[in-house]
């Protein structure tokens, strides 16, 4: 019996530290946040709180601006997440192949992804200058050169460059370590079979990883629909040139800490948010398991 | 048959040289930008390797602009507590979910699991508010406290601690050890791999956070590098020379521990991998 007091005491003593920061900034502003979302909050002097009903929601609906962030993430998402699996599917199997330095290759890839999201927006600015490297390199293969952060039109796509540049090697490493756990038997045997190199890729090695690449899905969804760092960055804050990098977090973040009193619309477009996010991934779970029943 | 081969291995190195190059040359151009003249800079002539090579950007960025060994110490003193703080609070939770007996404790491990799934806009919000309730904004502890546990590898953890011998804890138990002195001399000792791994992701986590400290610092003594380097990129906005000098220093404390853990690396993303 004292045994049993002892251990419950050890346990709730070692889940103390979790249990605070769970508590209070988790679980706590989660609670917080839904009471946000129906209020109006004015933070002058002595914060206050006005009951607004759905307002805020309803608010969403006649919000342009809500509706270009709204638009960019999509595109950026629907964009990004394939290009980035795709890429980091073909590192992988490539790395894999037995060939000799795969282990200077894999830590060259991987570099962008130990990098800063802050410096590696920063030294995409500086190629992406009009004298800059990149326009100098489309000059010289005779392609047409873009005024890269000024242009509307091209602003949010040199963003995605940079971005499936940058994390694509993640995903190669999860890709990779799954890569190792085929059977080699699968390979011999559709070489019995006259497999070449592609149909073997395509046949064996795509539907064994498929169980990878749905987690490496849901964390590109989850990721792409929370950009925010490269586009505060590219734009010094504003979603510029003409709102094209506008995204939906950076729209929250504007809402929540620039523009006074509308940190209660600010939570309710957080809410939004995610559950977007919660039903792109739903979405994704529900169409691979259909997938995988053939 | 075998000049097949040959040709197949030719194409498969042709594809990875080429993209370590797509991969490097953005690094070595910001390297290479970091050691040019002004001047070169802004004449615009494209040339990997500077025509008059300056360790001026770099001198500059420390001794001129003293906010940068400033902002350099703030981000190591946030990154190193949060670490170490991040090892120890997830190793015990982790411990206790996986071994100790307590009322709670299921409910408990699933409200964890479901945290993992909130994205963090949800609570920036909020979060923002209770610190400026506390007084907590602007402050060390306003950017090391909401961090110092991390939902994601107390679950590592937990499962690290379920495959791990009873019986060693067991022995020691009879050598008249409590479960503290078991935790802190037995198991933690044993843990090392999954603590290098864990150390590796929360102190680049923190290290490169930018959003985060958005939010709570606003008093440029304060800020941490990513901050500090956006604030600098406004300041000056054309000496590109500075601002990728300052983009090297803040990325070679990755690199130099990058290359000291690499193999911790990659195992901690299989663990993290939901394998």
């Amino acid at each position: 019996m004292k045994r049993k007091w002892r251990e419950t005491g050890t346990g709730y003593l070692f889940m103390s530290p979790t249990l605070f920061v769970l508590l209070l900034f988790i679980i706590g502003p989660i609670v917080f946040a839904i009471f946000l979302a129906f209020h109006k909050v004015q933070l002058l002097g002595t914060t206050t709180f006005e009951f607004v009903g759905l307002d805020n929601f309803e608010r969403i609906a006649h919000d342009a601006r809500a509706k270009i962030a709204l638009w960019n993430t999509l595109k950026y998402v629907v964009i990004v997440v394939p290009c980035q699996t795709i890429l980091a599917l073909v590192l992988a199997a490539t790395l894999n192949a037995g060939l000799k330095g795969q282990k200077f290759f894999r830590i060259v890839y991987f570099l962008p992804t130990l990098t800063s999201s802050a410096v590696l927006t920063l030294i995409f600015m500086w190629m992406y200058n009009q004298n800059g490297l990149i326009n100098h390199v489309l000059k010289l293969l005779g392609l047409p050169t873009y005024n890269w952060i000024g242009d509307p039109d091209v602003a949010l796509t040199a963003i995605m460059i940079m971005n499936i540049w940058s994390t694509a090697p993640y995903f190669m490493v999860i890709y990779l370590a799954a890569l190792q756990d085929i059977p080699d038997s699968l390979y011999e045997a559709a070489e019995l079979d006259g497999a070449n190199a592609l149909q073997k890729f395509w046949y064996v090695t795509v539907p064994y990883l498929r169980p990878v690449t749905s987690f490496v899905v849901i964390m590109g969804l989850i990721g792409t629909f929370q950009l925010f760092d490269q586009s505060y960055i590219f734009s010094g804050g504003s979603g510029g040139p003409n709102n094209s990098t506008l995204t939906v977090v950076l729209l929250i973040y504007q809402y929540a800490f620039k523009t006074l009193g509308t940190m209660g619309y600010a939570a309710a477009l957080a809410f939004v948010l995610a559950l977007i996010i919660l039903t792109a991934t739903l979405l994704q779970r529900k169409f691979s398991k259909e997938e995988s029943l053939y | 048959m075998k000049k097949r081969a040959t040709i197949g291995k030719g194409l498969l190195y042709a594809v990875l040289v080429t993209y370590a190059i797509i991969t490097l040359i953005p690094f070595l151009w910001a390297l290479s930008s970091s050691f040019k003249t002004l001047e070169e800079i802004v004449s615009g002539t494209i040339s990997f390797i500077p025509k008059q090579f300056t360790l001026d950007n770099y001198k500059q960025i420390f001794l001129e602009q003293k906010m940068f060994p400033r902002w350099l110490l703030n981000s190591t003193i946030i990154a190193v507590t949060v670490t170490v703080l991040n090892l120890l609070f997830n190793s015990m939770a982790g411990y206790a979910l996986a071994r100790l007996q307590f009322p709670g404790k299921k409910p408990l491990f699933i409200i964890i699991l479901a945290v993992l799934m909130i994205p963090a806009q949800v609570t920036m919000i909020p979060n923002y508010l209770i610190l400026k309730q506390l007084g907590w904004l602007n402050s060390y502890q306003g950017m090391i406290v909401p961090t110092m546990i991390n939902a994601t590898f107390i679950f590592m953890m937990r499962q690290f601690f379920i495959n791990f011998p009873k019986e060693l804890e067991e022995a020691a138990e009879l050598d008249g050890l409590s479960r503290l002195g078991i935790f802190f001399r037995i198991v933690l000792p044993l843990a090392r791999p999954a603590l290098a791994a864990q150390a590796i992701f929360v102190f680049m986590g923190s290290w490169n956070d930018f959003m985060r400290p958005l939010i709570i610092l606003s008093d440029p003594q304060l800020f941490t590098l990513p901050l500090g380097l956006n604030s600098f990129k406004g300041q000056y906005i054309s000496y590109w020379n500075y601002i990728m000098a300052a983009s090297m220093v803040f990325t070679l404390p990755v690199l130099v521990i990058y290359a000291f853990f690499n193999r911790y690396f990659i195992k901690g993303i299989s663990f993290t991998g939901g394998k």
